[in-house]
């Protein structure tokens, strides 16, 4: 058996950026691809179960994905995710405005030969 | 008279925002041919509460505390270049914000300005307690006790009819953000109520520029990934619309901070929901077709939104006592330091709860994890930390006595002598919380008006 390295595994902050916002108990995170073409690996990769699964601990209860083609993007709502929200959470950070970053964390897989043309468009 | 192309900046995106921001964009709007706006976003929801707190102490105040750091260093240059102002900074007091503008105005001996004043957000003039609170929360949550505010996002309609009245200046109490900018369109263009797509339009350039120099770079620099020039000095938001509802986004001249394709769309996506649904009191918009393009240096053109009717009903907000919020911290640096300060939260856990409070408390290990923990603890294990590094203990706790959030402090405080090694920096925060509910009023019980004072026309 051959073990063939055809994947790099990097952070999706290495792919996209994004921004939090909050309205009561509910956070929304925008994903947006650095290049247009790494959307459909968005889209195959960052789904809204495991984006569920990351916030579990916060006590979310369901994660809504919306897909924006045309920017491209991809914008999560991400309900319960806020402790209560700004109204009753301890958390330090009461609008969860740090948490896009938690997302940006995520592993993504992507393909070798492609590593360059997405993470082309940085600093930009 | 009407021109085809309107310019409207943006001198602050929130109720603290800078100072000096204002100023380039006067110097740059001065510059530009065709209608021009300054508008200022000063109000969340409980920016406003604040306020009618504040008005109850004192009825000449409630009106946004920057007021007259936004308004004193641009209003002689706005009214020598014709650049209108459009604010909610009337927050609670409209009247007495449009009071202290005259004053102003006096003061730096420029001309009496018109000053209109938009009033009838205040849901609590027409409505009672109990009507209120038979209203189903959108957060599922009951209205607590003691409601003192209740503000009713209004639309741009009123807004416009102030120009139409021939304001200079036009202050506001509780409307949505993007109608601070739709008002001048629809003036401007004389968009009617049913042009959902100009109306969409409209609401999209000001949602683009009610987060003032977030569409510009700030709260977006994340260096060696998104680079931005001279944040330090960022430049505040330029729009300018077509009557057709093409928008280009650009900012202030000589300023740092940089407009692209990124920074417009992590702003067209800020606080957005249902991208199909975005409502608002004038219009449901859509931006599922909107594309975005670099057109120059620092020149984004953003163009596709669509608009569906509005709402019948207008989002209030109601705000009531929240109890207190307790909060203290201390430090732990050096060698072993994680040791000593999961030590010192074991210790005020362990004294917290041989207290017999059933308030809600909460630990966090800030350099280990804050503010990704849920609060149950389960976040560290998803971390590897440096044992020797810089951290500092946060307890937090919420509570309807103001005794059990100083009893909290004080807990911590006593680490100094009778907690672990090395703990140092202590701080404490006692909060009175107000806690906010929305719900959805029929539009029809709403009338705002529009009063004028200062200059006649």
């Amino acid at each position: 058996m051959t073990i063939v390295l055809d994947t790099v595994r990097l952070k999706l902050h290495d792919i996209a950026h994004g921004r939090s916002g909050d309205k009561g108990n509910r956070s929304n995170i925008s994903v947006i691809p650095y290049c247009a073409e790494a959307y459909p690996l968005l889209l195959e990769q960052v789904t809204e179960a495991k984006v569920l699964e990351l916030f579990a601990h916060k006590g979310a209860s369901a994660v809504k994905r919306y897909e924006l083609p045309n920017l491209p993007a991809l914008n999560f709502v991400i309900d319960d995710a806020l402790e209560g929200g700004v109204n009753s959470t301890l958390n330090l950070d009461l609008h969860g405005k740090t948490l896009s970053f938690m997302l940006l964390a995520i592993p993504v897989e992507v393909p070798l030969e492609r590593v360059a043309e997405f993470t082309d468009g940085r600093r930009g | 008279m009407t021109s085809n192309l309107v310019h409207i900046g943006c001198g602050a995106g929130f109720a603290g925002d800078r100072k000096d921001a204002g100023g380039p964009i006067v110097d740059t709007l001065a510059t530009r041919n065709g209608p021009k706006y300054l508008i200022f976003e000063t109000l969340a929801e409980r920016t406003l509460a604040l306020a009618q707190k504040q008005k109850r102490k004192d009825p000449a105040k409630g009106y946004s505390p920057f007021l007259e750091a936004y308004v004193r260093p641009v209003l002689e240059r706005c009214l020598e270049h014709g650049i209108r102002i459009v604010s909610n900074f009337g927050a609670a007091n409209p009247v007495g914000g449009a009071q202290k503008i005259l004053e102003i105005a006096s003061e730096l001996g420029c001309r009496t300005p018109r000053v209109a004043v938009v009033s009838g957000d205040d849901l609590l003039t027409v409505m009672d307690e109990a009507e209120i609170r038979a209203h189903r929360t959108i957060e599922g949550l009951p209205i607590g006790d003691g409601i003192f505010a209740a503000n009713t996002y209004i639309g741009a309609r009123p807004i416009a009819e102030a120009l139409a009245g021939g304001a200079d200046i036009v202050v506001v109490g509780r409307t949505t953000d993007p109608a601070l900018v739709l008002g001048p369109l629809i003036h401007e263009f004389g968009w009617a109520e049913d042009d959902w797509d100009a109306l969409a339009a409209g609401t999209l350039a000001g949602h683009l520029l009610e987060c003032g120099a977030q569409v510009t770079g700030a709260y977006f620099a994340d260096p060696g990934f998104k680079d931005v020039p001279d944040l330090a000095h960022v430049g505040f938001p330029v729009a300018s619309i077509t009557s057709d509802g093409a928008i280009k986004v650009t900012k202030a001249d000589k300023t740092g901070g940089a407009v692209s394709p990124a920074s417009v769309k992590e702003q067209i996506l800020y606080e957005m929901h249902d991208p199909s649904a975005y409502l608002t009191a004038d219009v449901v918009l859509d931006i599922t077709a909107v594309s975005v393009s670099a057109e120059a240096e620092n020149v984004v053109a953003v163009s596709g939104a669509k608009g569906k009717p509005r709402p019948d009903t207008l989002k209030t907000t109601v705000s009531f006592d929240g109890g207190w919020l307790g909060e203290a911290e201390i430090s732990y640096a050096g060698p072993n330091a994680l040791a000593r300060a999961e030590l010192a939260r074991d210790v005020i856990r362990e004294r917290c709860m041989e207290s017999g409070s059933n308030a809600e408390y909460r630990f966090d290990i800030i350099g280990l994890s804050s503010t990704f923990d849920g609060g149950g603890g389960a976040y560290p294990d998803r971390v590897t930390p440096a044992p020797d590094g810089d951290f500092r203990v946060r307890a937090a706790v919420s509570c309807h006595s103001r005794e059990v959030a100083e009893d909290l402090a004080d807990e911590v405080l006593s680490l100094y002598c009778s907690g672990p090694a090395g703990g140092g920096g202590f701080r404490r925060n006692i909060t009175a919380q107000i806690h906010t509910a929305s719900i959805l009023v029929d539009r029809n019980r709403l009338t705002p008006s529009v009063s004028y004072c200062g200059a006649e026309v």
